[in-house]
């Protein structure tokens, strides 16, 4: 029996090949994910793991416990006397201190544009390059020598290389200063690393850098090597008790774990995420196996039967059924596991092509890659087969002798409508209890979401199939009165098996109803962003970090007020704090400017209030005052990230558009602002120039800042329109990757067609010797995947949208705009058109190749 | 008219055709030199035991499959050396056929069923012609009926009048009966016979049921390749007297 069905199957390759992708694809992207997100962490944790070989302990500033959006500002920095002290402690055999900023260094391109790819920092180092500290340096030194002087810089070989720079040349360079030149002496990579993504870095000698990066007299770390026979523990006991409060020691264990921990957050973020897009191309799949071995096993009818004459017992035919379905799970999972290894290149060089690269280092390849991508991919096929096995079970053995047998009807199928509608209500139970339940946890209302949406999808497939006549006489429209007879047959043969149909749309479905879901809930995003800024903003220009949304020197922004032709300059600094004890966003205002730009939609108070900011006032946003339980007159302790404090008393509370808000929650006066903080940053600089804003007053504007290139100046509608374009970026990101769900429903499309044109050969024979054309076969069968494709999409196009309306919804709170983008849908429709010729084109030559004999050929 | 049409009017004319199967050691030979003249307005009915190759006759003078020698003319055409698209249009307008399992299609009604070639052909349907046809074939009551709703007799009558709509030249019928139990298969051939009689239509019929050769006007009889003997009009008891004889040699 045994032999039965692996024979069956090597003479079924194309069918098993095409079925076989379904799956393929699917388990390529668990593998992908998790060997490039192994790489990723695998990378960084040698990066740490190197970086503090020579390391025993680690002495840096104690910052305060702040965290929003689960960003911690960066450690203090620490005064450079203490380095005399840590050298003084007993089983110290070396110390020495080392400056480090993410945040102001900006390496500058020929063209006067920063040299890095956006979002990603470059760190500016000052680091003690002798040979006496060697075992601290991370860095490796490729070509050239360290820096000895204040003009010197070393590069990373990253940077250098596509800058196409030699050592000797001279390099500029923005930081807390305005951009100056230093002379490139070396090129440096980090450790073994050969890239750190799009991470880079610049070395300066410690007195450089300290001035450079506002550390006159500081380090933001000390890095401490035991004497022999001292432990990591007993070094960091013994260092412990000389610091003061502000500073605290670490074993180099302990923060190599830190830090690899850190990024561990972020990998399995980026696991989840991509992991996500793998489960939605494999339930696709699911769908296409199902249907695939539902088809077959009602063409084998005959076969079964026969089986079961010559003695076959039920238990024989559903383990063949099932051995095939292993077969095939199992050789598609191993194919998918290897096609990983490519994907995760994939995956990396479309982000690359987004701007942000990954770190790499060798390929990982985990046995728990191998393991989880069997597991999903044959337990998937086992699963989607199942049904279709339990069917061939039931064919009677007087089947062999009958011509035209077919499978006998499930016990089911009598019950699938309202199956499948109990199915859909489940749906949306689970999906409203996601939505609606205040107090549901993130996993568990993640878990609702998914759960959800899968059965949504399962129970309108389910009832897709009573859907397909009517919709299919609406889609088939044109087909039949323009498509001549091949039109005509196609449309009867898209509704002559309406469950086959169905479960074929239904793949495609999936796809088209995701991409139509994100198309519209982002479409009311695009709008509510717009309306945000141009609700708030009256300037009209801003000025933002070349990124857009990094803090800037606050520098730059007083630069801009001595341009020409200027009436209004004002600048929104930003940080991070806790105020009465929570984290939160600090933002500082000019009182005298600020409302020549922004306009406040009061709650308790009005612009008289800015008038009282003062060095004792703060206006802070409605809805933070009342998380915080705070109002008007109210006390505020401001602690910022330096440890600075400040009492303020509420003047004013405003709300702004819960979308976007572009100031922060507490706001107070810049002259506050800057006393809290050592190196105040600007989120926004806003402008407005005498008459209307010309490209000569952005000329002039930009001509202000040449010193912080990396700034920029757009007018109030080049901002909007780049972040909506920065946003699609976005979006056509998770298109791309929802592209390999439609892939696998394109299979499906293919395998079911091949399947139709097998089974209809002696039908085709036919049509042939009464006169049709081989281009009417093919137009037949195009048509016949058109229809079904056009099915897919009249039902995937509103579940998108009912999801997106759902979502929309459930995020009331931020007052997202709802709108349907009914071009992107046109457009959307028109895709599902060129899916259905293209899963056409090998059916339809098949079926145009077959000889008209065939219809008078019999066995 | 080109010189190929033969002297007394046939419409279809196979000049020593020969088939081979396959290539060197493995190779059959289903046709060894046929050469038939088919007469307008007259049933042909070919026998033969099987692998006499009377169903590969006629796939070749029907142009479903090229002889590997020798040629066939229909209506002064020579067919065997057309492309696919010559070949289909000689089907829509020269050519009708009725097969052994029906083949009608499932999802289209008796009325499309019968329409089908002139749907695909383009061509509008002759009204008259059409209630004509259903009339003689009996199917008035059942034009909206799918097949699935058919006998099998009714689905060879509807098989019948599709391949009679478009007026072919000449109809080929492989086993009409092969599939129909014998009262069923008596009413068939009844009304074949009265397409001969009533509209003049040439019919080609391969059979191996003697009864229905015995409505024909000219029986041929293959063995083994080539043809064996030949009869005019007679009865299904002299056939098979001729088909005994031939097994006995």
């Amino acid at each position: 029996m045994i032999k039965v069905a692996l024979r069956g199957l090597a003479g079924r390759k194309l069918r098993a090949v095409l079925t076989g992708i379904a799956i393929v694809l699917g388990v390529a992207m668990i593998s992908g994910t998790y060997i490039l997100t192994d790489t990723v962490q695998s990378a960084f944790t040698n990066l740490f793991t190197d970086s503090y070989a020579g390391t025993d302990a680690v002495v840096t500033g104690r910052g305060l416990d702040i965290s929003i959006d689960g960003e911690k500002p960066p450690d203090p920095p620490i005064p450079a006397s203490l380095l005399g002290t840590v050298r003084g402690v007993d089983g110290v055999a070396l110390a020495t201190g080392t400056v480090a900023d993410e945040q102001s260094t900006k390496i500058l391109a020929d063209d006067g544009s920063p040299a890095n790819a956006e979002g990603w920092p470059t760190l500016g180092f000052g680091i003690d390059t002798s040979q006496k500290y060697a075992q601290f340096n991370p860095l490796t030194l490729l070509e050239g020598t360290w820096p000895k002087s204040r003009e010197d810089v070393v590069i990373d070989a990253g940077t250098v290389d596509e800058q196409g720079w030699k050592v000797g040349d001279e390099v500029q360079i923005s930081t807390l200063q305005p951009k100056r030149a230093f002379t490139l002496v070396g090129v440096a990579q980090y450790g073994e690393l050969n890239s750190l993504g799009g991470l880079s870095f610049t070395v300066f000698t410690i007195p450089a850098a300290q001035e450079l990066l506002g550390r006159e007299g500081q380090y933001d770390a000390i890095s401490v090597a035991a004497r022999d026979g001292v432990s990591e523990d007993q070094l960091v006991s013994a260092i412990a008790p000389v610091l003061p409060n502000e500073a605290k020691v670490v074993s180099a264990t302990q923060e190599v774990q830190d830090q690899t921990d850190e990024v561990g957050e972020f990998t399995k973020f980026f696991r989840y995420f991509l992991l996500a897009f793998a489960g939605v191309a494999l339930f696709v799949g699911a769908f296409v196996i199902f249907n695939t071995f539902s088809i077959t096993v009602a063409q084998r009818t005959r076969e079964f039967a026969t089986l079961r004459t010559i003695g076959a017992s039920r238990r024989q035919v559903l383990g063949s059924v099932i051995l095939e379905s292993l077969v095939i799970g199992l050789l598609a999972s191993l194919v998918g596991l290897a096609l990983g290894v490519v994907l995760a290149e994939g995956i990396q060089a479309l982000f690359k092509s987004l701007g942000a690269d990954f770190p790499t280092a060798d390929r990982v390849f985990a046995l728990r890659t191998v393991v989880v991508s069997l597991a999903v991919g044959v337990g998937i096929t086992l699963i989607a087969g199942l049904l279709p096995a339990i069917r061939a079970t039931r064919v009677p053995p007087i089947a062999a002798v009958r011509e035209g047998a077919t499978l006998p009807r499930s016990r089911f199928q009598r019950f699938s409508p309202w199956i499948a509608g109990v199915v859909v209500v489940l749906a949306l139970v689970l999906l409203a209890r996601a939505m609606f339940t205040d107090e549901l946890g993130t996993g568990d209302r993640l878990l609702s979401i998914a759960g959800g949406v899968l059965l949504l999808f399962l129970g309108v497939a389910m009832l897709s199939s009573i859907l397909v006549r009517p919709i299919a006489r609406l889609v088939g429209l044109p087909a039949r009165s323009a498509g001549g007879a091949a039109g005509r047959l196609a449309s009867g043969n898209a509704v002559r098996n309406p469950v086959r149909t169905a479960s074929t749309a239904a793949a495609l479905m999936i796809g088209i109803a995701l991409v139509s879901f994100i198309a519209t809930l982002t479409n009311g995003m695009k709008a509510s962003n717009r309306q945000a800024i141009e609700d708030q903003v009256v300037a009209d220009y801003v000025m933002t970090a070349s990124d857009g949304y990094t803090p800037f020197v606050s520098a730059a922004g007083d630069a801009l007020a001595s341009s020409s032709g200027i009436e209004d300059v004002t600048s929104v600094r930003s940080d991070a704090a806790l105020v009465n004890g929570s984290s939160t966003g600090v933002g500082g205002i000019d009182p005298d400017t600020i409302a020549k730009a922004y306009v406040f939609e009061w709650n308790e108070g009005d612009d008289g209030a800015l008038a009282k900011l003062g060095t004792t006032g703060a206006v802070v946003s409605a809805n933070w005052a009342d998380d915080h339980d705070v109002g008007l007159g109210d006390q505020l302790q401001i602690t910022s990230t330096s440890g600075d404090k400040a009492t303020v008393s509420v003047v004013g509370t405003f709300e702004p558009p819960p979308f976007y808000p572009l100031l922060e929650s507490v706001n107070v006066s810049s002259q506050l602002f800057d006393s809290l903080y050592e190196r105040p940053r600007n989120r926004w600089t806003w402008a407005n120039v005498a008459g209307d804003p010309t490209a000569e007053s952005k000329r002039q504007l930009e001509s202000a800042v040449v010193g912080y290139p990396d700034t920029q100046i757009e007018t109030r509608e080049e901002w909007i329109d780049r972040e909506d374009s920065d946003f699609n970026q976005f979006i056509t990101f998770l298109y791309v990757m929802l592209t390999l769900a439609v892939f696998v429903s394109v299979f499906g499309m293919i395998n079911t067609l091949v399947l139709a044109v097998y089974e209809r050969t002696r039908e085709i024979g036919m049509l042939r010797a009464i006169g049709m054309t081989r281009r009417q076969v093919r137009r037949m069968i195009r048509q016949e995947s058109v229809i079904t494709a056009l099915i897919g999409a009249a039902i995937g196009l509103p579940l998108g949208i009912f999801l997106a309306a759902l979502v929309n919804r459930a995020l009331s709170q931020f007052e997202v705009s709802f709108s349907i983008p009914w071009g992107q849908l046109v457009v959307l429709t028109i895709v599902a058109i060129v899916i259905g010729i293209l899963a056409a084109i090998m059916p339809a030559r098949r079926a145009a190749k077959l000889n008209p004999l065939e219809a008078i050929a019999y066995e | 008219m080109s010189e190929s049409v033969s002297q007394n009017g046939a419409v279809v004319v196979a000049r020593d055709v020969m088939r081979r199967y396959g290539e060197g050691d493995t190779a059959v030979d289903a046709l060894r030199g046929v050469s038939v003249e088919i007469a307008p307005g007259k049933a042909t009915a070919v026998m033969g035991p099987s692998g006499s190759g009377k169903s590969t006759l006629m796939h070749i003078l029907a142009g479903l499959d090229k002889p590997t020698s020798g040629s066939v003319d229909i209506e002064g055409i020579e067919i065997t050396s057309l492309g696919d698209n010559d070949l289909t249009k000689l089907r829509r307008e020269h050519i009708g056929f009725v097969f052994q399992f029906f083949n009608l299609l499932p999802m289209l009604d008796a009325r499309e069923n019968i329409l089908l070639p002139l749907t695909i052909s383009g061509e509008k349907p002759d009204e008259e012609w059409f209630d004509q046809l259903v009339k003689d074939v009996g199917l008035e009551e059942r034009l909206s009926h799918r097949p699935a709703e058919l006998s099998g007799g009714q689905q060879q009558r509807v098989a019948i009048a599709r391949a009679l709509i478009s007026r072919p030249t000449v109809l080929f019928a492989d086993e009409p009966t092969g599939n129909l139990d014998s009262t069923t298969s008596q009413e068939i051939l009844e009304l074949l016979r009265r397409s001969v009689e009533q509209y003049g239509q040439t019919i080609v019929m391969v059979t191996h049921d003697a009864r229905a050769a015995a409505i024909a006007n000219r029986v041929l009889f293959l063995a083994d390749g080539t043809i064996v003997r030949e009869l005019g009009e007679c009865d299904a008891h002299t056939i098979h007297s001729v088909l005994d004889e031939l097994a006995a040699a």
